[in-house]
């Protein structure tokens, strides 16, 4: 199995299947029960006292029946999670090269930061007078992320990067029924190359979408927009640099077709990292970014959160941010709670957004500073070129070889007649221990696959990448189909039978005897 | 013989005395790959021709099934609740997914037969 | 700068192979004046050491809960979380990989979110549960959402005793929506109708349990009124550990349960991150938003486990979704799932005793101060009191003598002439020296 590479296989022969271990472990490789099977009742890894009698104050509502929640010493629940995160692939162990998703290096003078008790341990509803250093920080990271997108206010409190969308938009369709013309404006132009949470955030918030499409050179084009926009248009929401990896060339005129229409310009800024310092949002006629600061700025995508999604917004769309938000009254900072008598939206949320993550982030920007954060964009464009410039001649671009912004999109036009798919090529890459890219998306190129090397990797770590992808596309051209379609074989677990987990779901642990109802 | 028609959307519409039986074809079941779960109106509902009828969803993909006619759904197949997988194994047969009373037996004739939706799908590729 | 690898040997080299002579030229597709020729005036980057100091000092500039006796809770709350939790949470593998697209490599992350929906549907009496939504407060709004799509009609129901920033997230979604909310006035002693206020137009009733001012509600006969009108009853919670005490939402006939997860393995965060814990009934499993795991086998047959049943979700349902929401809290879902592994059943017995021991011990000492009235009949670890004078001035004072007494309602509900009352929270953290400072403090000020 391990010689279908051509290859020298000695290792590959004598190695032994799961199928021939006694445990099913294969070396460092261990199989792991689920506590349920392991865990008893009665076992606890706390050692807490058992409080002296005292009449308890439930009323009728004391819980009288078993659980069922199976406890674990505290040796046992060290092994048995430290296993489980051996069976994950990660950026602090090797290159991730998700497009759209940023996965770069998460400093950890961040997590020590976060973890302050000054941060950690305070809060949300103490006394302000108790959390002027909290509330500072808050102020601090909303001035920078302005500056850096020459913005006039910004909504600190969304939770991720889709609730920042539904923030700004929320503030857009505030500002429309603010002129009366809530009734009139229901439609949201969305391009077709858009992240799915466009179109769901916009449907959510009650628009209706119409999609755009992109030209042949993967951008949005003026007339297009023109075609559509109108007095019953809201608003666009464009993603700039676009999910095709380009900056939006005429997205200047773009912003201004809405405008002088009486719309409003939403921007994803899922992909702001290819920018930052080198071009301001704000210049460009954006009234509502998000940024998410898990991919931009370093917060770890933890498997897939917490993240967080400040929305910056223009001078139009600042008097309906949501609360609550932090006011400066002299030396003192306070917390407006909040919106009666305001136009200020309600709250989005109970408490003040992801502090845990303003922390990482701040930390992330005053490393970089001003000039490192400019230097880090230009890296990361860098990196994303020198990919697509090592790799052009054998893997084919839908949009020519040009200058990409911060990720490159490669399509499946150059698999074609090899029977491999995106999908299998891919997978095969997980044998070669990388990350597969982002596939199949975005929608508008057949077979996507979206590479976003981040400004993170060294040179030596992107040639190892371009040299392993050259070798698994000379594989697929010379029709080595095995290496593609039955792969992964080396990982943890081989493909995956998702009509199966689809078609009957079985998505909690259930006793062998389940108890009747 | 019972009447058959399709659609441009690659449903079925099969007359049987006083109601017509509607699924989606082999073709649209072959290009959808294994179909996990079909979402089914109410017996009972009117629908209008075009409009969705029924969800065929597959792994990764949602798609709206249409009523090729419009008409009264009288019965659905609720067999397709626990065994999606019989749109794969027979999507022609058992795993069709209404039946309607016809309102206007004129549209049918806007449909396609069976030679004319043969020579569509060739020219889908 | 410590973070980027290349020198600028290198850059010059890449640049070369890449064939333009500066990265400018990368920019190309930028507007011309309005690509920035010089760097942003901000200051420059920084040694850690440097940030660490700056950091810290904002930092100091904050009072922690675990340095003064602490009685806040109204939503979020103080437990101690074994160190084993943060250890396991910051191990690389968990903390730096993305959502787990590619199961193959993900069975660890996977793995332990079907623990954590086991757990949660155990805790909560459901039959399943999500891998997570961003908070309890966004997980109610989520709630009403769904409830909305399955009795297709459009008005919720709010209890008095819902917390008022999940009532106002849920009514700022709804007018966004044009839904239809009512919001029944501030229930302090938990005395108001819901019956009467459900009809034939109602989609859900939202209740929680203990609600903001610590009551506990018996919600089976809601629950009974709803089903006879085709109404949903979501429950909710905002503090985990009163489950290991207090008879599960799901054994009231709740069909949805939402609650906030933050007191089981994750710090207060001044609000955020937390975890929003999501379950419901089988029958409503495709109309619930959030990311599902679910168990399957690959390719050899060994058993593993994949995000599942993702038409539901906006990557591929797009306008038609169930929701936007794209993350789940992955890292805080983690750390309760580490908690509760740890604490077991036992444990999370155990520690809701000690919890509804304290407060009962503290209840019974405030009995002795003048100008103080206990309002609830019932209570987990929470309890709200009528004070003699206005609730904010008083924590302000015991703020100023380092007690942090609790939250004034008048802070959740201002305007509604609650000025006079005081939430307190009291869980295994505080001492009998903290309530002898807290007694002594609040004679003193009264």
């Amino acid at each position: 199995m391990l010689n279908r590479q051509g290859r020298p296989t000695e290792a590959g022969d004598a190695s032994l299947s799961w199928h021939d271990t006694f445990t099913g472990n294969r070396g460092l490789q261990l199989e792991e029960a689920l506590i349920f099977e392991t865990g008893r009742i009665d076992v606890t890894g706390v050692d807490l006292d058992e409080p002296e009698a005292f009449a308890p104050r439930l009323g009728a509502l004391m819980r009288e029946e078993e659980i069922g929640l199976p406890g674990l010493s505290e040796p046992e629940a060290m092994r048995h999670y430290v296993r489980l995160s051996q069976k994950n692939y990660a950026i602090d162990s090797g290159l991730y090269p998700l497009g759209s998703c940023t996965m770069k290096h998460n400093p950890r003078l961040n997590e020590a930061m976060a973890r302050l008790p000054g941060f950690a341990d305070i809060h949300p509803l103490q006394p302000p007078s108790t959390v002027q250093g909290a509330l500072a920080l808050i102020e601090e990271l909303s001035g920078w992320l302005m500056a850096l997108t020459n913005m006039d206010a910004v909504a600190m409190s969304p939770k991720a990067g889709a609730h920042g969308e539904y923030c700004g938009m929320a503030a857009i369709k505030a500002a429309i029924a603010a002129k009366g013309e809530a009734a009139t404006r229901r439609f949201v132009l969305v391009p077709e190359s858009a992240h799915g949470t466009n179109p769901a955030t916009a449907a959510a918030i009650g628009f209706e979408v119409k999609s755009v499409p992109a030209g042949a050179d993967g951008k949005v084009h003026p007339d297009a927009v023109r075609a559509l926009m109108g007095p019953d248009v809201a608003a666009i929401m464009l993603t700039n640099p676009n999910t095709c990896g380009l900056f939006e060339t005429e997205i200047v005129e773009i912003a201004q077709i809405l405008h002088e229409g009486g719309g409003y310009f939403y921007c994803d800024g899922a992909n702001f990292n290819a920018i930052v310092g080198k071009v301001r949002p704000g210049d460009l006629g954006i009234d509502a970014m998000h940024i998410n600061l898990h991919k931009t700025f370093s917060t770890p995508h933890g498997g897939g959160g917490p993240g967080s999604g400040p929305v910056v917004l223009s001078s139009r769309l600042s008097p309906f941010a949501p609360v609550p938000f932090v006011r400066r009254n002299g030396e003192t900072l306070q917390m407006v709670e909040d919106a009666a008598g305001t136009q200020a939206l309600g709250r989005l949320t109970a408490f003040h957004g992801q502090m845990g993550m303003f922390v990482r982030a701040l930390s992330y920007i005053l490393s970089h500073g001003g000039d490192g954060l400019k230097q880090a964009s230009e890296d990361a464009v860098l990196n994303a070129n020198y990919v697509r410039a090592c790799l052009a001649d054998l893997m084919s671009l839908p949009f020519g070889n040009r200058p990409c912004m911060h990720e490159v999109l490669f399509d499946d036009t150059w698999l074609k007649d090899t029977g491999i798919t995106t999908l299998d090529f891919a997978k095969a890459m997980i044998d070669e221990g990388y990350h597969p890219m982002t596939m199949y998306f975005p929608l508008v190129v057949h077979g996507a696959m979206l590479i976003e090397p981040t400004e993170s990797e060294s040179r030596a770590s992107l040639d190892l990448f371009i040299m392993t992808l050259r070798d698994l596309a000379f594989s697929a051209l010379r029709g080595e189909k095995e290496r593609f379609s039955g792969a992964p074989y080396l990982a943890p677990r081989r493909r995956l039978d998702e009509t199966k987990a689809a078609r009957s779901p079985v998505l909690r642990w259930t006793p062998l005897q389940p108890v009747a109802e | 013989m019972a009447q058959t028609r399709y659609t441009k959307d690659h449903e079925y519409i099969r007359v049987e005395g006083d109601v017509a039986v509607v699924g989606i074809t082999d073709y649209a079941q072959k290009q959808l790959g294994d179909v996990v779960f079909v979402e089914l109106p109410q017996a009972g509902a009117n629908v209008a021709k075009g409009a969705q009828a029924a969800v065929v969803e597959s792994v990764k993909a949602a798609s709206e099934v249409y009523a090729p006619v419009s008409g009264e759904v009288v019965e659905v197949n609720s067999e397709l609740e626990s065994s999606p997988a019989l749109v794969n194994e027979d999507a022609a047969g058992k795993g069709w997914f209404l039946k309607m009373r016809i309102s206007n037996a004129g549209e049918l004739s806007e449909l396609m037969d069976e030679t004319a939706y043969e020579a569509f799908v060739q020219s889908c590729g | 700068m410590r973070y980027l690898p290349h020198t600028e040997i290198e850059r010059a080299d890449m640049l070369a192979r890449i064939g333009v002579d500066h990265v400018d030229e990368l920019f190309a597709d930028v507007p011309g004046h309005l690509l920035l020729k010089e760097p942003l005036d901000l200051p420059r980057r920084k040694s850690e050491q440097n940030v660490a100091r700056a950091l810290a000092k904002m930092a100091a500039r904050n009072v922690p809960a675990g340095s003064v006796p602490f009685f806040v809770g109204a939503g979020a709350y103080k437990h101690h979380v074994p160190a084993t939790v943060d250890h396991l949470v910051q191990r690389s593998e968990f903390l730096t990989s993305y959502t787990p697209y590619q199961p193959e490599i993900s069975q660890g992350t996977l793995h332990y979110l079907f623990e954590f929906q086991t757990q949660v549907a155990l805790l909560t009496g459901m039959d399943v549960a999500n891998a997570s939504m961003y908070d309890g407060s966004t997980g109610t709004a989520e709630a009403v959402l769904m409830a909305h799509r399955i009795t297709k009609r459009r008005k919720a129901v709010l209890s008095g005793g819902l917390h008022p920033h999940y009532a106002s997230v849920v009514r700022t979604q709804s007018e966004l929506a044009s839904d239809d909310v009512v919001t029944l006035s501030p229930d302090v002693e938990a005395r108001e109708d819901l019956l009467a206020a459900i009809d034939g137009d109602t989609s859900c009733v939202v209740v929680q349990t203990p609600d903001v001012f610590g009551n506990l509600r018996d919600l089976t006969a809601v629950a009974e009124k709803c089903h006879a009108h085709g109404a949903l009853l979501i429950a909710v919670f905002t503090e985990a550990v009163s489950l290991g005490l207090v008879k599960s939402p799901g054994a009231m006939g709740a069909d949805i349960v939402v609650g906030e997860g933050q007191s089981i393995g994750n710090a207060l965060n001044f609000g955020g991150p937390y975890v929003g814990l999501f379950a419901t009934r089988q029958k409503y499993v495709r109309q619930m938003p959030g990311r599902l795991c679910g168990q399957t086998s690959d390719a050899e047959g060994r058993r593993g486990f994949v995000l599942t049943l993702s038409t539901r979700e906006q990557h591929i349902r797009r306008d038609k979704a169930t929701s936007n929401i794209c993350t789940n809290s992955g890292l805080c879902a983690l750390a309760f799932t580490i908690h509760m592994s740890l604490l077991g059943e036992a444990g999370l017995k155990r520690l809701a005793r000690i919890n509804h021991a304290n407060a009962v011990k503290l209840a019974d000492m405030l009995k002795s101060v003048k100008g103080v009235e206990l309002l609830n009949g019932t209570f987990f670890n929470e309890f709200t009191l009528r004070l003699s004078g206005n609730a904010h001035e008083i924590v302000e004072k015991l703020a100023a003598q380092n007690i942090l007494a609790g939250v004034p309602a008048s802070r959740l509900l201002p305007g509604k002439g609650l000025d006079d009352l005081l939430i307190v929270a009291n869980s295994e953290v505080n001492s009998d020296e903290d309530r002898a400072a807290f007694i002594a403090a609040l004679k003193e000020v009264l």
